[in-house]
């Protein structure tokens, strides 16, 4: 008979981690923004933490994960823990490893992760393996590394290159005129700013002051031939919206299909789980001092988001609108105290992308997503009312969606947009 | 001159246009997955026809084109896309159109600019669906269209996917009712399905076009259509060619034919498909196989001159009837397997008459039956007795192994799986109704696909790559095939994929194995399924053991039952005699129960001398066995509180409306008292029905989302019809803190709901509705909040007056949820002073609405146990740790009652899961941890709209057995 003694070893209080361990482990870190995470990556590094960003993507994730992690489950938790085992399978160094997760907290099951992965490994025998905690919106609850403003501004700095990149590939991707050129100027520039970072350089605000507009020159400079393309947002629940592997290549999919993509950054996200204690406050109550701090953070970031949009205006890019504003985009639709999930964000980002001439809209989210229900597929009507030309595609992921449905839906998608760029 | 194809799930359709747009040609042939030869041979045809002169303009569209659409480098036409562009050329003032395919289900707003809906990946397919109900009544779609034309009702059917209306379909025809009412059930259920999960709120009206193969050829879904869309919707010339001539229209590349053909025939699928290694290497190994199972047989001898006592068993399953006998030694003596055809009972009445003119001299001393169906037969033919089919099975399969430590048996409809610890079984595995894909579902892709069952199999038995489909439902797996076909997978792979995902589906899916070691080393394998080579190979692959699979593993539900017949040691069987059965007579006639909300759709079975059976009932009381008592049922008691709330005249002249949903459940008593303070009258919506689903949901945006949050549509539509012109429902997104969890959060659904509402349903944009963001765990904030709000929205109130209200409200209740703590002690205490069982049934409080818990309280009652809540036991445990983020108040009572309840012997509990539930994924699998750690048997009822307890019953007669068996055997 099972007792109390078993249950409790895998308890998710407990964070097994400890500082001696930064020496001799090494952190896996599942894959979900390509570009965002080598440059937290060698934040990490800077501080003197070994990291591996795992680059397994086959088949065997979604399989491994299906075994271990209750199938009803949803489908991000399936894939990362899916990944994180199909790794851990093939290592000889088992004793100098550990994990690293992120939580969002609130009240999705999303906040289960933790407890997900615990189970997870210790069905697949992999229970002495330790688990970092990132708490996204909440960096005081994150358990395992030790926080400080150091480790804050570089991981900031990192949301910054990161947000900006992504944008400018976007941009120029689908119109470059070598193939790949785009993201090999990418990829210059994380190889550079890496090694910046991990040189403990690059991450203040006079660094990031110097480098985000010769980013920005460099993109301009980048030939591109422009052609006409239909302009497709993507928004979603953070794991499948951003991740290759959870949403079966999606901008990979749309490019080769001639659109032209909006991904909003990270910092949307970040500042929206920040946002929400404010907002907390207000319907709520709560203590005050708690308030400022978070205040201070928001107030902090949204100065970084916006020397991004500054290095933009002096180039031929449209910018994006700052989150300060962006945030009031979802009035009159879903009040911000739905924030569970991408809550509000999500409304918020969709009438953004529609205001800034990108009304195609793929709507990603994991099968059964509950917030998205209310916060996604039941804002949809509301928005096609307001806008009239608003074209958006809600799409499925899951592990046996299969992906000829999904093309097939963003194909019409695709060409209502094409027609409405020929009216 | 132009050329579109629509190369659809199961159809190839080719048009030509000549340079007027006049189709001068068209062909629609069945493909059979063979695409890329199809398509050639279509051109070919085209090409036969001498019509095409010069050049001509080619495009594909359709789902399955997609891939050698762009392989081989010709033009592509999303068919959505397609059929407007073809619409907008011919059908000038259409308004919308409804198209169904063999999968998809399409419905196109074309006024006001473009909106179209496309069905989900969950809602499965129409066509293909239609085909597979029509196996199901072993008719051809033809037939099920005529039988149509002649119902007299319509039974609900429910609509959300193929699947979930399998379940209310099969017993249905077990039960006896009409042919024509079923089919014309289905083809309502399609068209529920397509409004209820397309139109998200956009009403349909004005000029209606109906469009594809089911729409085209049956009369009567069209007929459907229009009665429930109250208007006449219009079948346009050429409706099945909609796709394929707006791609004709749509092409840029302009070649000659053979240009087409030619880059066709040279383009060659990659079949670079996800696969499996082949089920065997070679011959060889195949015959090794078979010769290791060769062994677990008993022996099949004749009944000729046989006058030695035999046993009769029946198995009345789902989609099959088998009946079998035994002599003293266990032999089989006469076995008998049919397709029950919908009419079990005639049926077993001709194969009982055959056997007595056959073998006058057949001396059967005993009669059982199992199964469905195994009340029905008792009751038709006067058998000595019946056992649930998971008993059945388990003895069944115990002598073929007396060790036996795990039994699975994939029948037509259902997979049933049982662990078996120290002789007892343990833990009880059966398919909720989103997986059933099992042996109907190979055999309805067998026909699909142009081939016999039998031969389907066994071509897949060498194949070399089998296809990697996944192993989820069969809507998925649909899709799956297509895909697999696209990527150029042969028939045999596919087959050979198919088999392997059924047995993959019943590992992972439905008894989610993780650790193959946990079935142990002694596992017995058994329904017709597994008589299917290639998925008995898959499953000793995928479990890396060698099983045993009786020769007469088809027909172990009747072997069991015989066995049982046996046991019962009667010196006669009571079974009806050669003349009784010339006399036989047997009618049917349906009507719906009015003694209870539930409203159950009853069928009445009557015999000779008027014997009488009832069948589709939920509880006893259609029976008048005996009025089994709400004093041992704590649902029926909310149920009463609930319904006694009677608005009360107050100061104000102001009506509010509550819609009874969700969270409502439990904090009406709350808002009751709070409004009727303030001297309001407060209304509710009442419980859910059927008929309250159906009319709201036109306006639910997202198909999946659970049933309960579905049904708030119905509700609010409810309220604004009576004329209510302020609705109530606030969002929360915390609920109370109890102190047992971690935190005390809604889940989303719940909290947000309101929002939904808001944004989608159109009616209320002329009332007054409140959807406040409120929490009532601070009380002060709570006061102003209120003060604002009702100031604002209602009518002027003082501060004074909403303190009070909200201290009245607190205490209302508090009074509510203690006065069913009392009552849940005094159950329990009634219970065991009367030595009767008791079961927590646990959900969430709005689990107590009759249209959601579709009466299992009532059946649980009616076995004889004592029926709780979670809600009426949580407050007797402390707060503890749990293995998850303790984060939801409603579910922090459910692990509290599995703690709580683990440390009595007499206490059980069964889960209530929703459908779709996100959460319930989580905490199932914490609460079965509780319950099994300390030595309870975990049992889960998974629930939808489906209303059909068929399954459900068997769960909870076989939990009750199993823990009869534990009993006896503690007591030896």
């Amino acid at each position: 008979m099972k007792n109390e003694k078993e249950r409790e070893d895998y308890l998710l209080d407990i964070c097994d981690f400890t500082p001696e361990m930064k020496k001799t482990h090494t952190i896996l870190v599942p894959a979900m923004l390509e570009f965002h995470f080598k440059l937290l990556e060698a934040a990490l590094n800077s501080l003197g933490y070994k990291t591996e960003i795992l680059t397994n993507n086959d088949t065997h994730v979604v399989t491994t994960g299906l075994r271990y992690v209750h199938n009803d489950t949803c489908y991000p938790a399936l894939c990362v823990i899916g990944q994180f085992i199909e790794a851990l399978k093939v290592r000889n160094d088992l004793d100098k490893v550990a994990l690293i997760i992120t939580q969002t907290g609130g009240g999705c099951r999303a906040t289960n992760y933790v407890p997900l992965l615990r189970k997870a490994l210790k069905k697949a025998g992999f229970q002495n393996i330790p688990i970092i905690v990132l708490n996204l919106g909440n960096l005081r609850e994150s358990r395992g590394i030790k926080l400080n403003l150091k480790f804050l501004s570089k991981l900031v700095a990192a949301i910054t290159y990161g947000d900006t990149l992504m944008y400018l590939h976007n941009k120029t991707r689908t119109y470059e005129v070598t193939p790949g050129s785009a993201y090999a100027l990418v990829n210059k520039w994380i190889d550079k700013l890496g090694n910046l970072i991990r040189q403990n350089k690059g991450t203040k605000k006079s660094y990031l002051k110097k480098y985000l507009p010769q980013i920005v020159d460099d993109f301009n400079n980048l030939p591109i031939k422009l052609k006409p393309a239909p302009k497709v947002g993507i928004v979603g629940e953070i794991y499948v919206k951003y991740s290759p592997i959870g949403n079966n290549h999606l901008e990979e999919f749309l490019v080769s299909n001639g659109a032209e993509i909006n991904v909003p950054g990270l910092f949307g996200f970040a500042l929206y789980c920040l946002q929400n204690s404010i907002y907390d406050y207000g319907y709520y109550g709560g203590k005050h001092i708690k308030l400022r701090i978070t205040n201070i953070l928001i107030n902090y970031l949204e100065k970084r988001e916006l020397l991004i949009i500054k290095a933009l205006k002096d180039s031929k890019f449209t910018s994006f609108t700052p989150f300060k504003e962006m945030k009031d985009y979802s009035k009159g639709i879903i009040k911000h105290g739905a924030k569970m999930g991408e809550g509000w964000l999500l409304t918020a980002e969709m009438i953004e992308l529609i205001d800034s001439g990108f009304s195609n809209i793929v709507l990603t989210q994991p099968f059964g997503c509950l917030p998205n229900h209310i916060c996604g597929k039941g804002v949809m009507k509301k928005i096609k009312s307001l806008h009239n030309d608003a074209n958006i595609v809600a799409i499925d992921y899951d592990s046996s969606a299969s992906k000829v449905n999904q093309e097939n839906r963003i194909k019409l998608m695709l060409a209502i947009a094409r027609e409405n760029i020929e009216k | 001159m132009r050329i579109g194809l629509d190369i659809g799930s199961t159809t190839i359709k080719c048009i030509v246009l000549d340079d007027n747009f006049n189709v001068i040609y068209q062909t629609y042939e069945r493909h059979y997955a063979h695409i890329k030869e199809n398509i050639i041979k279509a051109l070919k045809k085209v090409k036969e026809q001498n019509i095409i002169k010069g050049e001509v303009y080619l495009a594909m569209s359709g789902s399955a084109g997609m891939g050698i659409a762009s392989g081989a480098e010709i033009p592509f036409v999303q068919e959505v896309y397609a059929t407007r562009v073809c619409a907008s050329k011919f059908l000038k003032d259409a308004s919308c159109i409804i198209e169904l395919g063999g999968e998809d289900a399409k419905i196109l707003f074309l006024e006001n600019g473009l909106e179209v809906r496309m069905n989900g990946t969950c809602a499965g397919g129409t066509g293909a669906f239609i085909d597979q109900m029509a196996t199901l009544l072993n008719v051809t779609v033809d037939e099920l269209n005529n039988l149509a034309s002649k119902h007299e009702k319509i039974y609900n059917i429910a609509s959300r996917c193929g699947v979930f209306a399998k379940t209310d379909v099969q017993p249905l025809l077990n039960q006896g009712a009409a042919k024509s009412d079923v089919a014309a059930s289905i083809l309502k259920a399609v068209v529920n399905q397509t409004i209820g999960g397309l139109t998200q709120g956009r009403e349909i009206k004005g000029n209606v076009i109906y469009l594809g193969g089911p729409l085209t050829f049956l009369d009567q879904l069209r007929a459907s259509f229009d009665e429930s869309l109250h208007l006449k919707g219009f079948l346009p010339k050429n409706s099945l060619y909609f796709v394929a001539i707006g791609a004709a229209l749509c092409s840029d590349a302009l070649h000659p034919l053979d240009y087409f053909i030619e880059r066709l025939s040279s383009y060659k699928t990659e079949g670079n498909y996800r696969y499996y290694p082949p089920l065997f290497k070679d011959e060889k190994e195949l015959e090794e196989f078979r010769m290791r199972h060769a062994k677990d047989r008993v022996e099949i001898k004749s009944l000729d001159h046989y006058d030695k006592p035999v046993y009769l068993g029946i198995d009345s399953g789902s989609t099959t009837l088998k009946f079998i006998l035994i002599d003293d030694e266990y032999n089989v003596r006469y076995v008998k397997y049919m397709s029950n055809e919908g009419n079990p009972v005639s049926l077993m009445k001709d194969a009982l008459i055959e056997l007595y003119e056959k073998y006058p001299y057949v001396n059967i001393k005993g009669a059982a039956s199992t199964g469905y169906g195994e009340e029905l037969m008792i009751n038709a033919f006067s058998l000595d007795g019946g056992l649930v089919e998971t008993m059945a099975h388990f003895i069944a399969a115990k002598h073929f192994m007396p060790d036996v430590s795990f039994v699975i048996d994939i029948g037509g409809q259902d997979i049933k799986c049982f662990k078996i610890d120290d002789g007892i079984i343990s833990d009880i595995f059966l398919n909720e109704a989103c997986s059933s894909g099992c042996g109907s579902f190979l055999q309805t892709f067998a026909s699909a696909l142009g081939y016999k069952m039998e031969d389907f199999a066994k071509i897949g038995l060498l194949a070399k790559k089998p296809v990697d489909l996944g192993s989820r439902c069969t809507v998925f797996m649909n899709s799956s095939v297509k895909q697999a076909q696209k990527d150029g997978a042969t028939i045999d792979n596919i087959s050979a994929g198919l088999s392997i995902s059924v047995v993959k589906n019943a590992l992972y899916k439905v008894i989610r194995v993780t650790d193959k070691h946990s079935l142990g080393k002694k596992v017995v394998v058994q329904g017709g399924t597994f008589l299917n080579e290639a998925v008995l190979r898959a499953f000793e692959k995928e479990l890396d053991l060698e099983v045993v699979c009786p020769n007469i593993a088809g027909v172990m539900g009747a072997f069991g039952a015989a066995m049982h017949a046996k046991k019962l040691h009667l010196t006669q069987s009571n079974i009806l005699k050669l003349d009784d059965l010339k006399n036989f007579k047997h009618q049917i006639k349906t009507y719906t129960c009015g003694l209870c909300n539930n409203k159950c759709s009853l069928t009445l079975n009557t015999f000779q001398n008027n014997k009488s059976f009832i069948s589709g009932n939920r509880c006893e009381r259609p029976l008048a066995k005996k009025v089994t008592g709400d004093e041992y049922n704590i649902y029926s008691y909310v149920q009463n509180i609930l319904s006694s709330y009677k608005p009360i005249e107050g100061k104000r002249d102001i009506d509010i409306a509550i819609p009874l949903v969700l969270n409502m459940y439990e904090l009406y008593p709350f808002w009751f008292s709070f409004f009727t303070s303030l001297g309001m009258r407060v209304h509710h919506s009442g419980f859910s029905n059927a008929k309250l689903y159906l009319e709201g949901q036109t306006t639910i945006p997202s198909d999946t989302a659970c049933f309960p949050a579905k049904l708030v549509h119905g509700h609010i539509h409810k309220l604004v019809k009576q004329g209510y012109k302020i609705i109530f429902y606030p969002c929360m997104s915390y609920n109370i803190d109890e102190q047992k969890g971690d935190n005390h959060y809604n889940c989303p659904i719940v909290a947000y709901y309101p929002e939904t509402i808001k944004n989608n349903v159109d009616e209320i944009q002329n009332i007054t509705f409140i959807k406040d963001y409120i929490s009532l765990n601070d009380e002060k904030v709570f006061i102003d909040k209120m003060y604002n709000m009702i100031n604002k929205k209602i009518t002027k109130v003082t501060k004074k007056e909403i303190k009070i209200a909200t201290k009245n409200a607190f205490i209302a209740y508090k009074e509510h949820l203690s006065s069913i703590r009392t009552r849940g002690q005094d159950i329990i205490d009634r219970a065991r002073k009367n030595h009767k069982p008791i079961i927590i049934l646990a959900g969430r409080p709005y689990h107590v609405d009759p249209g959601i818990n579709h009466g299992i309280d009532k059946l649980i009652v009616g076995m004889d146990v004592a029926c709780l809540n979670e809600e009426s036991i949580s407050h007797l445990v402390a707060k503890f740790k749990t293995n998850v983020m303790n984060q939801w108040t409603y579910h922090a009572r459910l692990y509290a009652a599995a703690k709580y309840i683990a440390q009595f012997e007499d206490m059980n509990l069964i889960q209530l899961v929703s459908f779709g539930c996100g959460l319930d994924a989580i905490t199932s699998d914490e609460t079965r941890l509780l319950l099994e750690s300390e030595g309870k048997i975990y049992t889960q009822i998974k629930i939808d709209e489906i209303t059909n307890l068929g399954a459900v019953k068997i769960r909870l007669r076989s939990l009750l057995e199993a823990l009869k068996e534990r009993g006896e055997k503690d007591e030896k």
